[in-house]
């Protein structure tokens, strides 16, 4: 399946960017990374500049060129997960639909602009979304777009988009949540507009998981199905945690900035290579977690340094028996 | 005496114990960008009003959104400190209700030689011996990157403060999980 990633990076200056995703983690062109000076800032490059560049996410668009993205967090590291995993399960390059946003919604604006527009284009397609400002009435009229598809898109929602799916009140129409505990508190609060808002006495120990889980479908307020990152993992369908993945231990993944997207892009990965959803959230989880004990990070290790280690994780976790 | 001046003297600035006004006494402001909120509280707020950021009303809510609650009679007086700084609210209405409360508890992690703030869907990592920022991770807005490369790296003490470039909630969390870290490591 066709797998569309959408988001922004936060450089202002970047309009709307479409094109499929490929990672350069070493400099040259291999997927290990070495000790040159990592990009701050998106550009445009030439072929010959290649060489030179290491932890980069490259978007190749319609007409040929390519974008070459810094890796950091957000977005970026969502999508190199995702071209990552599908370059290792041979699977087709994920697409990305990308703008420039500090904040202020006008790259996000673009995006879902871009997609209204180009709706008809992704029937049958996966779809993730993540770093968009939260807006209901984009939300809505997207959403509409999409159900109006045959077939209709695989929904797959992480970060501003997920709260804003929840906020419309249309969150069950998704098949795919991947919240953190903070962020599962929030779906659990039917009154919160936004995590910043969730009520205190939600606000519990990771251990209530399951209970906040069964709480946020009783509201009708997440998706079908629901991987929960934390301490223990997740796969919730219909209020019950079918399973729950906790080895690997790495409680020092947990401070490092987009280990929670490499999550959200390992699973639309594997969605988008055919495996079914649940298979897809375990190994997900697990490959995160192995990706974790491969790399030996501490609290301050960059999320660049950890992705050369996602297809050998992606590897252990297959072995995994099922 | 200004006008602002004679409103301040004649109303409770800040309610002795935060004890609140009943919600008859009090407005909200709405803007059309969350960033405008946090400039606007930040300038209510060293101007010595006694205002909160809260949620919305169901009704007025769009996405990602912020208003301000003040005391409904220094109406003008507000207006003449946010006018100074070019911010005019979209509408200001009386508050009939109570409104959600933005985050108040944080969670502590400690790591050894690195302590994990988190507020809301929001954490900040910071080296103990050195105060230095090592790591920003969780949130959902699109300023939480940037954000995330203004404050890496740099200590607490010399970090840019969050809410100076924030503009959505989850910067504002970011700021309480700044300010925390900070009190914590004291």
């Amino acid at each position: 399946m066709s797998w569309l990633i959408c988001g922004t990076l936060p450089d202002p200056g970047l309009e709307i960017l479409y094109g499929q995703a490929t990672v350069q983690l070493q400099a040259g062109s291999a997927l290990r990374p070495d000790t040159g000076a990592q990009m701050e800032n998106p550009r445009s490059t030439e072929p010959d500049d290649k060489a030179e560049l290491r932890d980069v996410l490259w978007l190749r668009q319609a007409d040929g060129q390519e974008i070459a993205l810094p890796i950091n967090r957000g977005t970026a590291a969502l999508a190199s997960a995702a071209a990552l995993v599908c370059a290792e399960l041979g699977a087709p390059a994920p697409y990305l639909l990308l703008a420039g946003d500090r904040g202020t919604g006008k790259g996000s604006r673009l995006v879902y602009d871009y997609l209204l527009r180009h709706a008809a284009d992704f029937a049958g397609w996966g779809i993730t979304f993540h770093y968009l400002l939260p807006d209901v009435e984009w939300h809505n009229k997207l959403l509409n777009a999409f159900d109006a598809l045959e077939p209709r898109p695989t929904l797959c929602a992480d970060a501003g988009f997920m709260y804003v799916a929840k906020m419309s009140g249309h969150a069950a129409k998704y098949d795919l949540f991947t919240p953190d505990a903070g962020e599962l508190a929030f779906l659990a609060d039917e009154k919160a507009p936004h995590p910043f808002y969730t009520r205190g006495f939600l606000l519990a120990e990771e251990e209530k998981a399951p209970e906040l889980a069964a709480r946020a479908y009783e509201h009708a307020n997440t998706a079908s199905t629901m991987l929960i990152k934390g301490r223990t993992d997740y796969i919730v369908q219909a209020g019950k945690a079918l399973e729950s993945i906790d080895y690997p231990m790495v409680p020092n993944l947990e401070p490092i900035g987009g280990t929670g997207d490499t999550v959200a892009g390992t699973a639309s990965a594997l969605l988008s290579a055919g495996y079914p959803m649940l298979r897809a959230c375990r190994l997900a989880a697990q490959a995160n977690r192995f990706m974790g004990q491969l790399a030996q990070p501490s609290p301050a290790t960059q999320i660049a340094e950890l992705l050369a280690q996602l297809p050998g994780a992606l590897q252990l976790a297959l072995q995994e028996p099922q | 005496m200004s006008f602002f001046d004679k409103l301040k003297n004649k109303l409770p600035l800040l309610s002795p114990g935060g004890a609140k006004e009943k919600p008859a006494g009090r407005g909200i402001l709405l803007f059309e960008h969350t960033g405008e909120v946090i400039r606007a509280e930040k300038a209510l707020k060293a101007a010595g009003f006694d205002v909160a950021v809260k949620a919305p009303p169901p009704a007025l809510r769009t996405g990602c959104d912020l208003v301000i609650e003040f005391p409904l009679l220094m109406e003008p007086a507000v207006r003449e400190v946010l006018l100074v700084r070019k911010l005019v609210p979209m509408r200001v209405c009386p508050l009939s209700d109570d409104l959600l409360e933005p985050v108040s508890l944080f969670q502590h992690k400690d790591y050894g030689a690195w302590l994990m703030v988190r507020a809301a869907n929001m954490k900040i990592t910071v080296d103990k011996a050195s105060r230095r920022i090592v790591n920003v991770s969780g949130g959902g807005c699109p300023d939480v990157p940037y954000l995330a490369s203004l404050l890496m790296g740099k200590s607490l003490d010399e970090a840019q403060i969050p809410l100076n470039k924030g503009q959505t909630l989850c910067g504002y969390a970011l700021q309480l999980a700044f300010n925390e870290a900070k009190k914590s490591l004291l």
